[in-house]
């Protein structure tokens, strides 16, 4: 019995819980905050480079790709450091909530777009001969018969992605964005007990787990409806 | 002007090459730990995730969702400060490794799923009648259709293990980021992070490169 008691003073303890629930509940606002800001600018930014892509103008191509290819390279959490101590030497000041903003969302915008453009790929050139030959213009054909295509194909893996990028959000800690594991790491260091990061954890997995399992479901959902 | 002294400094890149270097040498280290056991672990995950064993299997499964729940910081911070409570005592080397292998077994564990869920069925039923064991059967039958069909997904998982191991700046084990992070704070530059981030570069895109010309050619 006093195993089980050390163990839940060591993990658990209720006082603390009391103390920090309010913190963590407003820390887990801002991540759910800052993810769906990520979301919507990621996403719309990557599916715009991908159809600007589909037009071919060589040099423009070439920006897009090596944009693509150099956020997918670099670890965010160098992008991170690079914009927040960088741009204030620069003259351009930046809440830590826009840098975190915008680099999630720079990431989430070239992973997306290579997707998209895979997916613009994959469908079949006889689905684009066909729409021109009814006298569809291109970008006609794009928006209303290669694009819906294409989409739907990008859903599993567009999930996937995009939740291991919003996880990103607990970077925001090192730049001092008060999210989940910021605040509860901060807690931790200042009570000397591990209770406030065990509920930064449940925090974490109430917000994580419904959506990794909706990921599995899509994946499943999509990879049916083709076979 | 500004901004070609803010990150491209020539005299303090030169300068902080030194410890740069250094930590490059922690940062391939982690790789050489976690990638080759991460691998590993990945297939003992996927492969327990298949077993008929429904105790093993929701145990994995469970695991596999925890573990990929968590955001990788966070895990790692939780094992730095969570094991001294533990009892258990590990360096910060070891303590990154464990955590970033948490994490990244599962994903490998998903990735190999989705292989061997790619051969099919009759694969294993032709083996099997053909008088192979279950063992020779996957590790000579199932595995190789399996891990060729999987391969870009694998290097790209491996690209994520590369870049994950930037976080262990955060507990302050001196590898590439935390290198060129002392740098830029002992002399108010970012261009040792430049720097950093041309290395990172310089490795991870021809393996990003190799990755997608994969995929073309398996025609994904």
């Amino acid at each position: 019995m006093g195993t089980t008691n050390q163990f839940i003073d060591t993990f658990f303890r209720s006082d603390l819980v009391a103390r920090y629930f309010d913190d963590i509940a407003q820390a887990t606002l801002v991540t759910i905050e800052v993810a769906a800001c990520v979301i919507v600018t990621g996403i719309g930014f990557g599916l715009l480079l991908a159809i600007v892509r589909s037009y071919k103008v060589r040099a423009v191509n070439f920006v897009i790709v090596a944009f693509s290819d150099i956020c997918r390279s670099l670890p965010p959490l160098v992008l991170i450091l690079l914009t927040y101590f960088g741009l204030p030497g620069l003259g351009i000041d930046l809440s830590n909530f826009c840098v975190l903003w915008i680099v999630l969302s720079l990431v989430l915008a070239a992973f997306s777009e290579e997707i998209f453009w895979s997916g613009i790929l994959s469908v079949r050139r006889g689905q684009w001969e066909a729409a021109r030959s009814t006298g569809l213009g291109y970008s006609t054909t794009l928006f209303f018969v290669v694009l819906p295509q294409a989409i739907r194909i990008t859903v599993p893996p567009l999930t996937n992605r995009t939740i291991v990028i919003i996880k990103n959000t607990a970077l925001g800690s090192v730049i001092g964005v008060p999210e989940i594991l910021n605040v509860a790491s901060t807690a931790e260091s200042f009570v000397g007990n591990i209770t406030p990061l065990t509920m930064g954890a449940l925090a974490y997995l109430a917000l994580f787990i419904p959506i990794t399992v909706l990921g599995r479901w899509i994946e499943a959902q999509f990879s049916w409806t083709r076979a | 002007m500004n901004l070609a002294h803010q990150y491209f400094d020539y005299q303090t890149m030169i300068n902080s090459l030194p410890i740069l270097w250094k930590g490059l040498k922690m940062t391939l280290l982690i790789c050489a730990a976690v990638i080759p056991l991460g691998l590993l672990g990945g297939l003992v995950v996927a492969l327990g995730r298949q077993t008929r064993l429904t105790a093993v299997r929701i145990t994995v499964i469970a695991l596999i969702d925890l573990f990929r729940a968590l955001p990788p910081l966070f895990l790692l911070i939780l094992l730095y400060a969570g094991l001294p409570f533990m009892g258990v005592r590990l360096s910060p080397f070891s303590c990154v490794c464990v955590a970033f292998l948490l994490n990244t077994s599962a994903y490998y564990g998903e990735v190999y799923r989705a292989g061997l869920e790619s051969v099919g069925r009759g694969q294993r039923e032709a083996a099997r009648s053909t008088g192979l064991s279950y063992m020779q059967t996957m590790l000579f039958v199932v595995l190789p259709q399996a891990i060729r069909n999987v391969l870009p997904d694998l290097v790209s998982n491996t690209v994520e293990v590369v870049k994950l191991t930037s976080l262990a700046s955060v507990v302050a084990l001196p590898e590439l980021l935390y290198s060129a992070d002392m740098a830029r704070a002992a002399t108010l530059n970012s261009s040792p992070i430049v720097l950093a981030a041309a290395i990172y570069l310089a490795i991870l895109w021809p393996i990003i490169r190799l990755a997608s010309r994969l995929e073309h050619r398996l025609g994904h």
